[in-house]
């Protein structure tokens, strides 16, 4: 088996499978980080969301060797920071429900947060549009992304 | 040291069961679903404890309680109604998820059940806790308990300012009768039911460190896929293994019960090796089976006159004596549940016993299933119910929990059975389609004086259990034969109507159906007497009853009757279903190429005493989304015997952009707690619907409204 090199939340990591797999199964399976979702399988529900260099990408099309040099960023390293306020404001508008498609949702928001720190609805609208979530929290996750970026303004 | 001693009322039966652990641990006893609502069935002799509390030396309170985790926010609303009582201190409040056991009683989760049938028996196990540890530190101090009071995780005597912590308290509690009788609080007493307090789930939910079914591993665990066959009813023929085999990390493929299993190292492997088989189906005697066909199926029942389920007056006569006469059938299709996390399970079977952990919403069904397929007696099944991402009725099914033990039996190693997405969408047990004749008669005042609703539906019950005879009225009446409104001649009949679709229940079922035919027809009927359909209602309703009391908050908070900017609509409906009563007002915009957008949902909820009012509001919201989805887009159709869709590209969920703002408005209530789960979903569809007749004047008599073809 080929090895790949990549960075998973800041620690190189090198990976010995088919260069084909899914970045959703070696996170999962070989580096078990499990809060990355399976949910589609075809980048259609965006559960198995993670970053790599800073672009919110779908892991499960997305296939290792594509991973190669790169930086990967899971929910597992977004978290490890316990005041990153935008999970403080998923916590404080109780987004989660079932919580299955809440990491993908938290990754998707954070990556438009980098991009467009105080994003209007529409904005919102558009970078949320493909993470589908079954219990219905869309109404609380654009209250959650709101109140991240007041908060960012208070400080 | 052990000590057992107990007090055994129907529904209040609590007992010390052991102190082993140097605290004090109370079983109590949880009602089953049937047993909550036919409580004089049960008998005495057969309680045992089901549930326990359990108070530690350390002050640790945990509650262990048999109801899954599927984002209703039960393991956070069941353990605060024991604190409420026990007067514990929140923040040492835990839950642990109970392993199956028959000891439990009923373990189901579903019929937004868990908070109603619990209400009671976990109040009465914390006030019992609270009697013995207030009685264990009067005791201590020589006092008179009278003088002595619980708070925030501690026995107080404020006349000599003393206090013992319930930790210090719990061995000694342990020894003392337990009191048959203790007080309980009064609603105004309350200080933590009825406030908004974070789910306990919230934290490890966002940081992504929750388990879930699909995240479990086992050392020596191996994953399989399942290759199905795409006709319902269909079988293997034949298969041919060699390429799958090929794959790296494939270790064996077998022929199951559902199918080919392939058993790899990984779940990648498993899906490649898959993708490699060659499988020739029997496609067996669905083949031909379409969507059209089951309708023609519905249309030529619906001929045959039905079982009545309620007769009230001759309908017949106020029909030939009517002014005004109006009929109309409404219908709807197929839904699949499309939760996010497929379906999974993982079994380890062994020669004596089995251990399973399944994210399911019915432990002891699939308990019973496994058991039969690794041949093993029920108690040496054991199973450990893992998160759901999301249940919404799939999961009470215990088919992806027999498969996987088939296969665990057969290779003789741990196994983790991972659904696709497609063998999701394709290999559900669907929310049944139906078909609803509507008719109503009014008078030369335009008074409604009689209503016809003759459902014809497959049957749930009939198609999954055909051999055990039914008590009670039909399922597939629920919604229908509880019409809320004072008309003078009333049928209600039901006309059962199974077809090979395999078919269970779904977040809120035949209450997703039944009013949408109910809530639709009304306002056609207020059409036609020249009336408001929101004044028309209230006319039908009796003035004390809940339901109305609902009807006008939601009307009075959405600004019903002031005048809405052309291309904008407004629909209004209202159910009372699972104890609770729900209206809601959508709001509509028509755009030009006559795209409907769904602006706002203004809900108003009584479901009795509020336990968690965030959790009620995100019920009440997600149900409104979910509803919204089948309303707008959900639908499951068959052609040549196969489910066409796969996944969320044909089988689309209600995206972020496309949800209205939803506003959830609860009428305090002090009634008993009633279900909250699934009323949400019930109105949405009418509400929706009779909103885009009053902006387009167009009836919308089949869901859903977003016809793709």
């Amino acid at each position: 088996m080929p090895q790949v090199k990549f960075f998973v939340n800041g620690k190189q990591r090198t990976v010995s499978a088919d260069p084909n797999t899914p970045l959703l199964w070696v996170l999962r399976e070989s580096l078990g980080l499990t809060g990355t979702k399976y949910g589609c399988g075809q980048g259609l529900c965006g559960a198995c969301t993670v970053h790599v260099n800073g672009e919110a990408t779908r892991s499960c099309v997305t296939t290792l060797d594509l991973a190669e040099g790169k930086r990967v960023v899971t929910i597992e390293g977004l978290a490890s920071n316990v005041q990153n306020p935008l999970l403080r404001a998923w916590i404080a508008e109780e987004v989660s429900q079932c919580g299955y498609c809440q990491p993908g949702q938290i990754l998707s928001a954070a990556a438009l947060l980098a991009r467009k720190p105080n994003p209007s609805d529409s904005e919102i609208d558009e970078a949320m549009a493909a993470n589908l979530c079954r219990c219905g929290t869309y109404p609380r996750i654009r209250r959650a992304i709101h109140r991240t970026t007041q908060e960012g303004g208070r400080r | 040291m052990n000590t057992t001693s107990s007090i055994i009322t129907r529904r209040e039966f609590v007992k010390v069961v052991s102190i082993a652990g140097g605290g004090l641990v109370l079983g109590f006893y949880l009602p089953s679903k049937e047993e909550a609502l036919l409580p004089e069935m049960v008998p005495t002799t057969s309680l045992a404890p089901n549930a326990w509390l359990r108070v530690d030396r350390n002050g640790i309170v945990t509650v262990t309680v048999a109801r899954s985790e599927m984002g209703q926010g039960v393991q956070t609303s069941l353990p605060m109604i024991v604190a409420e009582e026990l007067e514990a201190d929140w923040s040492s409040v835990r839950i642990e998820p109970a392993v199956v056991d028959p000891k439990y009683g009923d373990m189901t989760t579903g019929g937004s059940r868990s908070i109603r049938s619990n209400w009671l028996p976990l109040r009465k196990a914390g006030a019992t806790a609270r009697e013995m540890l207030v009685a264990a530190a009067a005791d201590t101090w020589k006092v008179d308990r009278a003088t002595c009071r619980a708070e925030n995780g501690a026995v107080l005597h404020p006349t000599t300012n003393r206090k013992l912590s319930f930790g210090q308290l719990a061995e000694k509690a342990a020894l003392l009768p337990v009191p048959s009788d203790p007080p309980l609080k009064k609603p105004d007493q309350f200080r933590i039911v009825g406030r908004s307090v974070p789910r306990l789930d919230s934290v490890e939910k966002v940081k992504g460190n929750a388990i879930f079914g699909i995240d479990m591993t086992l050392p020596d665990m191996l994953v399989a896929v399942i290759a199905r066959c795409p006709t319902l009813g269909g079988k293997v023929k034949s298969f041919d293994a060699s390429k799958a085999l090929a794959v790296t990390g494939v270790r064996q493929v077998l022929q199951v019960e559902s199918g080919i299993a392939v058993v790899a190292e990984s779940t990648w492997a498993a899906m490649r090796g898959r993708e490699m088989l060659s499988v020739a189906w029997d496609e067996g005697p669905n083949n031909t089976l379409s969507s059209a066909d089951i309708e023609k199926i519905f249309e030529e029942k619906s001929k045959q006159e039905g079982l009545a389920v309620r007769k009230e007056g001759d309908t017949a006569a106020a029909f030939t004596s009517a002014a005004k006469r109006l009929s109309a059938i409404y219908t709807v299709p197929f839904l699949a549940h499309a939760t996010m996390e497929p379906m999974n399970c993982l079994v380890h079977v062994r020669e004596t016993e089995a251990e399973v952990w399944a994210p399911t919403q019915s432990p002891q069904w699939s308990q019973r299933a496994v058991a039969g397929v690794a041949g093993l007696p029920l108690e040496k099944v054991k199973i450990h119910t893992t998160l759901l991402g999301g249940g919404f009725g799939r999961r009470l099914m215990w088919d992806y929990t027999a498969e996987a033990a088939e296969v665990s039996k057969r290779i003789g190693r741990p196994v983790k059975v991972v659904w696709n997405r497609e063998d999701d969408m394709q290999h559900d047990y669907y929310r049944p389609a139906s078909y609803h004749r509507m008719e109503g008669a009014l008078d030369s005042e335009g008074r409604l004086t009689s209503w016809a609703h003759h459902v014809v539906a497959p049957s749930i019950s009939a198609q999954l259990f055909p051999n055990q005879p039914r008590q009670g009225p039909p399922d597939a009446v629920d919604g229908a034969a509880q019409l809320p409104y004072a008309v003078p001649n009333i049928l209600i009949d039901y006309v059962m109507a199974n077809t090979p679709v395999p078919i269970a229940w779904w977040r809120s079922v035949y209450n997703s159906q039944n009013p949408f035919a109910n809530e639709c027809f009304i306002d056609e009927v207020a059409v036609a007497a020249a009336k408001d359909p929101y004044e028309f209602r209230l006319q039908l309703l009796p003035p004390a009853s809940r339901l109305r009391a609902v009807l006008e908050l939601a009307a009075t908070k959405a600004g019903w009757g002031k005048a809405l900017p052309s291309g904008k609509g407004r629909g209004i409906a209202c159910h009372a279903c699972f104890g609770s009563f729900i209206a809601q007002v959508a709001e509509v915009s028509i755009k030009k190429e006559g795209s409907v957008k769904v602006d706002r949902i203004i809900c108003a909820v009584d479901c009795g005493q509020v336990v968690n009012p965030d959790t009620v509001k995100a019920q009440i919201e997600g149900g409104v989304i979910f509803g919204l989805t089948a309303a707008l887009k959900g639908e499951i159709t068959i052609k040549q015997g196969r489910v066409q869709q796969s996944n969320f590209d044909d089988y689309e969920l209600l995206r972020f952009d496309e949800t209205p703002t939803v506003e959830v408005h609860i009428r305090t209530s002090a009634e008993e707690p009633t279900g909250i789960g699934e009323p949400g979903v019930p109105p949405v569809a009418p509400a929706v619907c009779n909103a885009i007749f009053a902006a387009t004047g167009k009836r919308i008599r089949r869901l859903p409204i977003l016809d793709r073809s």
